[in-house]
């Protein structure tokens, strides 16, 4: 079925199957390979991207149900010359190892920072708590997440 | 130019692609005219084949192909033992496919060839199997009954017996003025990476050359295995490691749809992908840990131990896998630990049962025999009334008597010894940094309706397994060079370190190394991959080595060019010169190119202590960690950061092990816990207080780095740790605790009267 939506800022129109997850969508149609599939059930958050402002697991939602939505992937959040402040902090904190849960990562830390700049960090680790990450134990995750804080802080100090 | 890269934190190169989302693991990988794989796998845990009728599955529109054992002229290949290859072990391997009895829930069947995915999980559908069902072999109690045999013509469910023997047991028992004997068990769980396995294969007809993709920890050995079954010289396989997301033992080795997938491919002539998903993972990827043991420890009054003996069984699983048996081994010859033991006589026996095989899974035994060796302790230093640090103390092998005999394993090992290290000094730091004087008085106390209890636990990690590994330094045409390795990546950092290795070997700044490329079959002659925390050690001097005959060689032209000595070249930053002053740029040597090789056949032994506080609410059996402190001495350390991330991130799976991940199956032996809602991972609201402090103070003597493989250690004493401090905290309940993992549940009967 034809869907259209915007990926990164550019407009995309596709025709999938009915039951093609957005997941899939990304990865297979539109060859947006940041995006990683890890459990396919909702529980690892490796799919995670932002859909309109909010954290989602991509292999949850079917492509077709992200009609007229603003999605942002990794690519999204990511600039050619050089790391964004959140991703510079996750390389400063070892804040990653194989890098196949990192997309998630990023994706949702830049979801919770861009709402909540000044989250602490039992709420960092409640909302990482839908990522799993199988090497580095989310201690670097953590400090990495909560150390970019203040590059999402608005300029006159209200979030 | 003095470089001092090797020692610092320098910040990880593979991060700039991975935080981009620019990595490209397996199924990234997408070629024109990509067909794609699915398996049928048994839903019987024991039976035999009737039928397998695939008519309708081949009438699904954008289905190709579906392969099963009939496909296979002579029968499907076995996968043979990579690691202990005895002939013991040769009945119980796998078939790549099943092949007239299928042994456990997730054997292939079948493998379907078609247009998508779902279109292959629609065919799956449709093929109609009839299977006589055979009574379950579901734990080693029963298969030791031998009821029911999953191998017929051997007897016995038991594949081999292993023996860890050193000094003289029975006699020290003999006159042993105490003895203590206890069953101690640990559970099922495994190596879980985020990235499912993959493999993607390519057949060129013309050229008669197979590309695989995919490759991971053990590329040329799996090359090796493939090239035999499928009937091709090595040289025509090429095997490509993408990136890898995670590794921890499980993957990379060579599992049926190594051979599979490759075979689909040069059937229909088409590129063909097949990567596993979650339920298939749980069920397909190596298990591991699941043993008992029965054993008994000596010791004099004063708590000296003497001798340790006893019985150990392994659950296996329904078939012995490529590195199936280091796990039940290491039980054996490691449960003595940094302690000196003088009489050792264990036997450890291989079960087979209608389960998913096992493998290895970062710090293979070792998890599972430190859980036994220091809950053991804990209970001789109640008995006796000695305190349980000094009781460890008293016992821990000094650095005076370094390098220490271990005990030898039959049949197949050869005698293996600790290299160097000062046990006494991680334990004293260890203690330090948890204030462990100020918490004893919180041993068992009672504090807001919450039982605190406290322990401390030593430990060896082995590393560095031979035989060989091979590394080159060539010259890129901008002058810049590049590493070749056999060493691969898993997740680890290697592009990092060996660039750290190179520059300061080379003496020249690390933006000259341009890129490390690892794994794949085309770079070095032979590689040996990444396990038995093997990279920095093996790699590191290899590319040592390689490095000296690259300078040389260098040297060796540029006199030549120059008309001066070669001993008389100076190699700088991007230019050789002479002593006239006269210079070339590097690269007017583009395409100069050294191999190096390091040999070893000793093991490294990096070793700590690690200590923990933690809360037990007995109401609901939830157990909270406040603080957790692992010190590692790991010899000569490369890079601090990546260490300490080797070191929390596998003491988070240690926890996992220790606390939640369970691979649970019934009486028929099927897998009840084959999701992610049932089989547990730790996350990040789990474990938030925990504490790494790596120490370099006794570099191994038996490697020109003096490095010491640690990828282990936060996890290998996590277990036993966890164990003790539980018990300490629960000890007004007296509590039967011999057992992994504490689930709640587990927990909460300890605190409840016993019937």
């Amino acid at each position: 079925m034809p869907t259209k939506f915007e990926v990164n800022g550019k407009p995309v129109s596709v025709n999938v199957e009915a039951r093609t997850t957005l997941a899939d969508c990304l990865r297979h149609h539109l060859r947006l390979t940041g995006t990683h599939v890890g459990c396919e059930h909702g529980v690892c958050g490796a799919c995670t991207v932002i859909v309109d402002g909010d954290a989602v697991r991509s292999c949850l939602m079917l492509a077709a149900q992200a009609e007229g939505s603003k999605v942002v992937t990794v690519e999204g959040l990511s600039n050619d010359e050089a790391l964004t402040p959140l991703q510079a902090s996750f390389r400063r904190h070892h804040a990653l190892q194989c890098g196949f849960c990192t997309p998630g990562m990023i994706t949702t830390a830049h979801a919770l920072l861009s709402e909540e700049p000044d989250c602490d960090a039992d709420r960092v680790r409640e909302v990482l708590s839908g990522n799993l990450c199988r090497c580095t134990g989310y201690i670097s995750i953590v400090e990495a997440v909560l150390d970019a804080r203040s590059a999402y802080k608005k300029p006159n100090g209200n979030a | 130019m003095k470089n001092a890269f090797i020692g610092s934190a320098v910040e990880r190169r593979e991060d700039l692609r991975f935080l981009r989302g620019r990595g490209e693991y397996v199924d990234d990988l997408r070629p024109d005219g990509l067909l794609y794989a699915v398996i049928l796998r048994s839903s019987k845990a024991h039976g035999r084949i009737v039928s397998i009728d695939t008519t309708a599955a081949l009438k699904v529109r954008g289905v190709h192909a579906v392969i099963t054992a009939q496909d296979m002229p002579g029968g499907p290949p076995i996968v043979p033992m990579r690691l202990q290859p005895l002939p013991e072990f040769k009945p119980f391997e796998q078939p790549v496919i099943a092949d007239g009895k299928v042994r456990y829930v997730g054997e292939p069947m079948a493998v379907v060839i078609a247009d998508s995915v779902a279109i292959g999980e629609d065919a799956l559908e449709a093929i109609e199997v009839e299977i006589d069902a055979l009574p379950a072999v579901a734990d080693w109690h029963v298969a030791q009954s031998g009821q029911s045999l999953l191998f017929e013509a051997q007897g016995s469910n038991r594949s081999l017996t292993f023996y860890a023997v050193r000094g003289d047991a029975d006699a020290a028992f003999a006159s042993a003025p105490y003895v203590r004997r206890e069953t101690l068990r640990t559970g099922r769980h495994y190596g879980l990476t985020m990235e499912p396995r993959g493999v993607m294969a390519q057949w060129d007809a013309a050229k008669g050359r197979l590309t695989v993709s995919g490759a991971a920890k053990v590329p040329f050995f799996n090359r090796r295995i493939l090239a035999k079954q499928i009937g091709l010289p090595e040289d025509s396989i090429e095997m490509i490691e993408n990136d890898v997301g995670g590794g921890f033992g499980a993957r990379g080795e060579f599992y049926p749809e190594d051979f599979l997938i490759p075979f689909a491919a040069r059937h229909l002539n088409r590129p063909v992908k097949w990567i596993e998903d979650r339920r298939e993972n749980l069920m397909a990827m190596n298990h591991a840990r699941e043993a008992e043991v029965d054993v008994e420890i000596a010791c004099e009054r004063d708590g000296t131990i003497l001798a340790l003996r006893g019985h150990i069984h392994t659950d296996m699983g329904a078939y012995m896998r490529t590195n199936g048996a280091v796990g039940a081994r290491n039980i054996a010859q490691f449960m003595a630990g940094p302690y000196r033991v003088p009489n050792v006589k264990l036997d450890v026996s291989l079960w087979m049962t209608n389960k998913t095989p096992v493998g290895t899974y970062r710090g293979p035994g070792r998890f599972e025999t430190d859980f036994f060796r220091e809950r053991l302790i804990d209970m001789v230093a109640q008995d006796l009334g000695i305190d349980r640090v000094a009781l460890r103390r008293k016992n821990l092998i000094a650095r005076t008597e370094m390098p220490y005999p271990i005990a030898t394993i039959a049949p197949y090992e050869h005698k293996d010894e600790y290299d160097s290290g000062d046990y006494q000094e991680t334990l004293d730091r260890c203690l330090a940094e948890i204030h462990w004087s100020e918490k004893a008085k919180l041993q068992g106390r009672r504090i807001d309706g919450r039982y605190h209890g406290l322990a401390v636990g030593c430990f060896i990690e082995g590393g560095a397994a031979g035989p060989k590994e091979t590394a080159r330094l060539a010259i890129n045409e901008d002058g810049s060079i590049s590493v070749y390795i056999g060493s691969s990546a898993v997740g680890q950092g290697v592009e990092t370190v060996f660039a750290q290795i190179a520059a300061d070997a080379l003496e020249i700044p690390m933006d000259r190394i341009r890129g490390v490329f690892h794994g794949s079959t085309a770079y070095v002659s032979d590689g040996y991959g990444a396990y038995h925390s093997r990279s920095v050690v093996m790699g590191g001097s290899a590319l040592l080595d390689a490095a000296l005959n690259f300078k040389a060689a260098l040297c060796e032209a540029a006199a030549q060019r120059l008309g001066c000595a070669a001993s008389a070249i100076v190699v700088t930053e991007d230019k050789v010169s002479a002593p006239g002053g006269t210079s070339l740029p590097l690269s007017a040597f583009a395409g100069l190119s050294r191999e190096g090789a390091f040999l070893n056949k000793k093991h490294t032994y990096s070793y700590g202590a690690q200590a923990v506080h933690l809360a037990v609410d007995a109401k609901i059996g939830q157990v909270e960690i406040l603080d957790y402190v692992v010190v590692v001495d790991a010899g000569r350390i490369i890079n601090p950061m990546t260490l300490r991330g080797q070191v929390i991130g596998s003491l988070v799976q240690g926890l996992g092990g220790a606390f939640l991940e369970h691979l649970v199956y019934d009486e028929q032996g099927q897998l009840l816990t084959g999701s992610l809602a049932d089989y547990l991972l730790p996350t990040a609201s789990d474990f938030p207080n925990l504490r790494a402090f790596t120490m370099d103070r006794h570099p191994s003597p038996i490697n020109p780095l003096g490095a010491k493989g640690a990828g282990e250690g936060g996890l290998i004493g996590a277990g036993g740790v966890i164990a003790n401090a539980v018990a300490n905290a629960l000890q007004s309940f007296n509590p039967d605790l011999r057992e992994l993992p504490l689930t709640p549940s587990r927990v909460w009967a300890m605190t409840q009267p016993r019937a």
